[in-house]
């Protein structure tokens, strides 16, 4: 019974911290616009171009260049220091991030203090995910790493959760008019979810300073057989090397872009390519993550009884051959075009604003259209009128925006879920495969950068290529999901042909 | 299966130099038509960041093609 305590100890110390990292690190993903107007003003050039450094550097470079280096320091000087070293980073990074004055308050001083904070967040997310499902893995007991590790699993999930509930309640509950929220939102209530995570971050470090030291670990200290150089033996010798790339390409690669495109790119698409509204675009994915992530336990703990290789292969298998439907079953949800107008319903109205001291006039065009099934759809055109009448707007900015109805809300709900469950199959016994494939002592940074590559590298690029893709052949609106697509196929064909199917006992 | 598994080698050998040359290509191609910043910054970092990957992935391969992943 006691030690039954423990282990559950060890899962909500290792889970808290790892979902409170993955909040940290999302918060700035899901605000990159409000931030961008706060601290990288388009105008400025220089300030532009931090922007995307910030956003891709994070993400791509750092995230890795974590897993080495606080992989190296857990094989060296234990688990619980090093991923407690990672909480407090990334914690302290985000905290520092709602407290950055404007870029109009300290100029220059502010976008590259924003761009540092970030790299830091990158870095300590590196360190932290492995760390986690090493220190759960080493303590649970055998035959049931699956299971136990997949609380772990649930965590970046619901830090991703937890995030978009938190920007939402805080957008609509700074104002009884919600006009006069979101506006207090933009202007500096954004900086509440950053400056929230202080809380979080100093409980969960309170529950993690009271913890022991993985037992495995510890022995292996004890013996005096822990790794001298845990780089040069992950990576250095063939014998590591090859399982180290296996993990990459015939798991870690097709978990990630499953992972990346059934939640950021569904909620991507849904946003910009159906034009469904900002909250309820964000609702749909909330809703089918809350349905979903129990799911991750399902799978993870059944991988204790079949193995884990079927279960990720068999959901990535899934999602290439059904990714195109189900994006198609989105744009068909929301096409306007097959529904029928209610005409009588129809409103316009027009609303001009001088610019001071010009004689110019911003006119904003707003016109509303109600469809029989309940979708209400807004187009709001936005020029310039010129008092020289030689000049006129090159391209008016416009904006349409789609409220549905509740059962085409829902149809899309069931869609997201889909991809979901595609994700928990991917992702929930990942961790107990990843682990078991490595020797205790090189184990955290033999797993760390697989890990990342596959999830950071080529999970996180997906919204960036889909969208490229999307751009390059303008026609197919579902061109973006050849990426995805093609990578995972090479996964599922990679993994079939080299991954063993019964669980690796080999190590401890 | 083995067998399978050497010849599907070469496949991944020569999929790694596939790889970078598409890249780079890529990479050329968006950076002429869109000359700015972002776009170099952004595809700068596809390429730095794929090509060691593209050369694990030929590594993978040989390792196939030496019968390393055999049972």
């Amino acid at each position: 019974m006691k030690k039954q305590n423990k282990i559950w100890q060890v899962i909500t110390a290792s889970s808290l911290g790892t979902l409170i990292e993955w909040y940290d690190f999302y918060i700035f993903g899901s605000l990159a616009t409000v931030i961008a107007g706060q601290f990288f003003p388009k105008t400025n050039p220089t300030a532009a171009l931090l922007s995307t450094l910030a956003t891709f550097a994070a993400g791509f470079i750092v995230r890795p260049f974590g897993a080495l280096v606080f992989g190296r320091l857990g094989d060296l000087v234990g688990r619980k220091y090093t991923f407690l070293l990672t909480l407090v980073l990334m914690g302290g990074s985000t905290f520092a991030i709602g407290l950055v004055p404007s870029y109009e308050s300290i100029g220059f001083a502010a976008p590259i203090i924003v761009l540092t904070l970030r790299l830091l967040q990158g870095l300590a997310l590196g360190g932290e995910y492995g760390g986690a499902a090493t220190y759960v893995a080493e303590h649970a007991p055998a035959g049931r790493r699956g299971y136990y590790t997949s609380w772990i699993q649930t965590t970046a999930t619901l830090g991703l959760f937890v995030s978009l509930s938190v920007i939402l309640f805080t957008r609509h509950s700074l104002d009884i008019d919600p006009a006069v929220s979101i506006a207090k939102f933009n202007a500096w209530g954004w900086r509440i979810p950053f400056l929230f995570s202080i809380v979080l971050v100093g409980v969960s470090i309170y529950i993690r300073l009271k913890m022991q030291e993985s037992p495995l670990f510890s022995k292996l200290k004890s013996e005096g057989a822990i790794s001298v150089n845990p780089l040069k033996e992950s990576f250095g010798h063939k014998e590591n090397l090859k399982m180290v790339l296996l993990a990459l390409f015939g798991a870690t690669m097709g978990q990630g872009v499953v992972w990346y495109t059934g939640q950021f790119y569904a909620q991507s698409f849904i946003e910009n390519v159906c034009k469904i509204d900002f909250d309820q675009s964000r609702t749909i994915l909330i809703w089918a993550i809350l349905f979903g992530t129990p799911l991750f336990v399902v799978f993870g703990s059944w991988s204790d009884k079949i193995g884990r290789k079927w279960i990720m292969l068999v959901g990535m298998f899934l999602a290439v051959i059904t990714y195109n439907p189900l994006f198609k079953g989105l744009l068909e949800l929301s096409d306007t075009a097959t529904k029928t107008e209610l005409v009588a319903a129809a409103t316009s109205k027009i609303n001009s604003v001088s610019i001071p001291n010009s004689g110019d006039f911003v006119r904003t065009a707003m016109s509303t259209k109600s469809y029989t099934d309940g979708t209400v759809v807004t187009t709001t055109t936005t020029d310039t009128l010129y008092a020289d009448p030689a000049q006129t707007t090159i391209k008016p900015v416009v904006k349409i925006s789609k409220v549905l109805a509740n059962g085409i809300y829902w149809k899309m709900v069931l869609i997201v879920f889909i991809m979901i469950v595609y994700v928990t199959m991917v992702y929930g016994p990942i961790a107990a495969f990843l682990v078991e494939l490595f020797p205790t002592k090189i184990r955290y940074t033999s797993m760390s950068l697989p890990y990342h590559i596959g999830n950071g590298v080529f999970g996180g690029l997906t919204p960036f290529i889909a969208t490229l893709l999307t751009t390059m052949y303008t026609a197919d609106a579902l061109a973006g999901l050849q990426y995805p697509s093609i990578v995972a196929a090479v996964s599922v064909i990679i993994g079939t042909l080299y991954l063993d199917s019964k669980i690796n006992t080999k190590h401890d | 299966m083995n067998q399978i598994k050497k010849i599907a080698g070469i496949i991944w050998l020569l999929l790694g130099p596939a790889c970078i040359y598409f890249i780079v290509r890529a990479a050329a191609h968006e950076i002429a038509a869109k000359p700015g910043i972002d776009t170099v910054i952004q595809w700068g970092v596809f390429v730095v960041i794929f090509i060691p990957i593209a050369v694990g992935m030929s590594i993978f391969g040989y390792y196939a093609i030496k019968g390393e992943y055999n049972h």
